[in-house]
């Protein structure tokens, strides 16, 4: 069963907001991956979200599509990501692991297959960006039968009646993203959000986590106030875009912000 | 080629009342797009489902068909290649006399008088060939939109002229960088921008893909083609044709001039771009050597690898440089009701030095496809055989490609 539901049951009870960072899975190469997820979770991380890259990342900014294209361009597809996440499950059985990524290369892996793989390499969530309730299913339940969650974006542009269709049929948590632009947008207005998360509270009871736009320590901390979850993508994948060719720095560089996001998000909540 | 005549009598129902409400053709088509633009495309589907049956959008739409695009476009009856060939007669549908020169500016108009009414001010597109670039610029400077036109750094260099013509009518043509530097990118870089500027702008989609509405809204407007021939048809030869060939990239002009005779008792061809040949795997027929998937907003056919990453496509005409197609097409493959085949780069070429020289019109490299189809069926086909080739754009914008085919220099 998916580990998302009891991990953020812990932090709720422990009164703090979750981080969950992004990255790419195979950027620059699929050598760094794994390290890299432990790094993470080392650093502070309390959920990690992989990205499985597409040539097409039509919702994603410049950041991670250039990421998207040199995991590629590394020979990544979705089975290797599957693999990295088995081989990360060796030795971290707990960590809730969540895959974000297009249709398309899940439909082309075949996604019975590929709901079944998922589940039996350790993952607990599956975002499909371009996939709305409307066109969810088979694939929503397929991965619900194997008890891994479909998580579902919400919009500023969500109307009240998506917004209500929409809760329904996710599970884990659910993921707002708090600006109208691709990842790693303009920075987000932090007072808007909070009214908007008042709102879906209303609607469901599943965790909410805040992403799109989260830049630095600074804006993660004020919406850790808040949110349930703070999620960090483009900052991180930033980073390691400039330090891809040597895996050490880059371990070092982005072990140091995570930290610095979680050391803000845990003050703001004291 | 054979088909699907003896299918014919399997389809009871209309094929003309497609989509469905969730906009699919079959299992094709649909919405698969980031939730932030699923209101946008919802706000959109309501507008143009109001506009459709409003009365005042009709005739201003008609009006500007007539006065600003220069509607109808004849059908011209091509009575030298027709003699040269020994077989069909083929008559041309002249979309290349259309306002700025291809059948692009009947959707760019549609859209832009419906962007008026939902109140935006911001058009942007992307374009391939440049000549949707152009029809969107077009209508931006003709009803005061503010234009940005996405382009893939390559096409700007293959299509120079149009790229000047869209900065002379005002737009803002941004090269795009990203992947193959083709028209599929220029698709993402546009779809970004509309997902960050939502309240004030309006994406205007230039062929029949795209989510939910697109794909119907788009087809509907470049309707008139195929309605437009029907009539034309009859009247300069008292029945209605045997076949109809238009070439397909993203299959809008395929779909104007078909979706008025998906019901009758008339052949469909539509014509993929072969490349170098589909042995070499350079070139753009997602129908004919592609397989479903999930790409811009719709199901439909696509050119990908194994692992479902979308793959570089070639065609010696950008307009037709495309891994996917219009889910309506990919339905119409389905069922058997649209014959699809492949035409190379050089028999294109061929076509269009064959047309300028015989009939003193040049085609673009897109409608070329098409008319070596029509010149390689024709000599076959008896003489009462009646073809209607889409000639959906003039040549004049690829001059240059043809002349560096060449080895010459302009």
């Amino acid at each position: 069963m998916s580990r998302l539901a009891p991990v953020f049951k812990e932090l709720k009870r422990a009164g703090r907001s979750a981080l969950v960072t992004y990255i790419t899975a195979g950027d620059p190469d699929g050598s760094v991956s794994v390290p890299l997820m432990h790094a993470l979770t080392k650093a502070g991380a309390d959920v990690l979200e992989l990205g499985v890259p597409f040539s097409d990342p039509t919702a994603d900014g410049p950041v991670i599509q250039q990421a998207c294209e040199r995991a590629l361009a590394a020979g990544t597809t979705l089975g290797k990501v599957l693999a990295m996440v088995k081989e990360f499950r060796r030795a971290d059985s707990h960590t809730p692991l969540v895959l974000m990524g297009y249709l398309n290369p899940m439909e082309a892996f075949g996604i019975e297959a590929f709901a079944g793989a998922a589940a039996d390499a350790g993952v607990d969530g599956v975002i499909t960006v371009d996939m709305p309730p409307e066109e969810a299913e088979p694939l929503a339940g397929l991965l619900k039968a194997q008890g891994v969650d479909p998580v579902f974006l919400l919009a500023p542009t969500t109307s009240g009646a998506r917004l209500d269709r929409i809760c329904e049929i996710a599970s884990g948590f659910v993921y707002y993203v708090a600006l109208k632009g691709v990842t790693g947008a303009a920075s987000l207005d932090v007072q808007d959000v909070q009214q908007r998360l008042q709102v879906i509270r209303r609607a469901t009871h599943l965790p909410v986590g805040v992403g799109f736009g989260v830049r630095d320590a600074q804006s993660a901390a004020k919406l850790a106030q808040f949110a349930d979850a703070v999620v960090v993508g483009s900052a991180i994948v930033k980073r390691i875009g400039e330090h891809q060719s040597a895996p050490r720095e880059l371990l070092t560089q982005v072990s140091g912000f995570v930290h610095g996001l979680r050391q803000a998000m845990d003050a703001a909540r004291a | 080629m054979s088909q699907p005549l003896e299918k014919l009598g399997a389809f009871t129902e209309s094929l003309r009342h497609l989509p469905d409400t969730d906009g699919h053709f079959g299992p094709y088509g649909g919405r698969f797009v980031a939730e932030t633009l699923m209101g946008p495309v919802e706000e959109l589907r309501a507008a143009y489902a109001r506009c459709c049956h409003d009365m005042d959008f009709q005739r201003q739409l008609r009006r500007d068909l007539r006065d600003f695009v220069g509607r109808p476009s004849p059908l011209y009856f091509a009575e030298c290649l027709s003699t040269q060939l020994k077989g069909a007669r083929i008559y041309l549908k002249r979309e290349d006399l259309n306002h700025t020169g291809a059948h692009k500016i009947n959707n760019a108009l549609g859209q832009a008088l419906l962007a008026k009414r939902m109140g935006k001010t911001r058009l942007i597109a992307e374009t391939g060939a440049g000549q949707h670039g152009v029809a969107t610029a077009t209508v931006a400077a003709r009803f005061g939109f503010e234009c940005v036109v996405y382009m893939g750094s390559e096409d700007i260099q293959r299509q120079a002229v149009n790229v000047y013509r869209m900065r002379l009518l005002g737009a803002t043509v941004i090269p795009v960088t990203s992947g193959s530097r083709t028209l599929k990118d220029a698709l993402n870089e546009a779809m970004r921008d509309w997902v960050a500027h939502v309240d004030d702008t309006f994406y205007v989609i230039g062929t029949v893909a795209g989510p939910h509405p697109y794909p119907m809204m788009v087809r509907d407007f470049h309707a008139c083609i195929g309605e437009e021939a029907r009539g034309q048809i009859l009247a300069a030869e008292g029945r209605l044709p045997d076949s109809l060939i238009a070439c397909v990239g993203g299959g809008s002009n395929a779909i104007g001039l078909f979706h008025a005779f998906l019901d009758d008792d008339v052949k469909l061809y539509g014509v993929e771009a072969g490349g170098a040949g589909l042995h070499t795997g350079k070139h753009a027929a997602s129908l004919t050597a592609g397989r479903p998937g999930v790409l811009h907003g719709n199901r439909t056919y696509l050119l990908e690898d194994e692992a479902g990453q979308i793959r570089e496509t070639h065609s010696v005409s950008a307009g037709l440089d495309y891994p996917g197609v219009g889910p309506e097409h990919a339905w119409l493959k389905e069922i058997g009701r649209v014959n699809y085949d492949t035409v190379t780069d050089e028999e294109a070429l061929q076509a269009f030095h064959r047309l300028t020289r015989t009939e003193g019109i040049m085609p673009a490299l897109e409608s070329s496809h098409a008319l070596a189809y029509a010149i390689k069926l024709a000599p076959a086909m008896p003489h009462h055989h009646l073809i209607i080739v889409n000639l959906s754009g003039r040549g004049d914008k690829d001059i240059q490609t043809v002349a560096s085919r060449e080895g010459i220099t302009l």
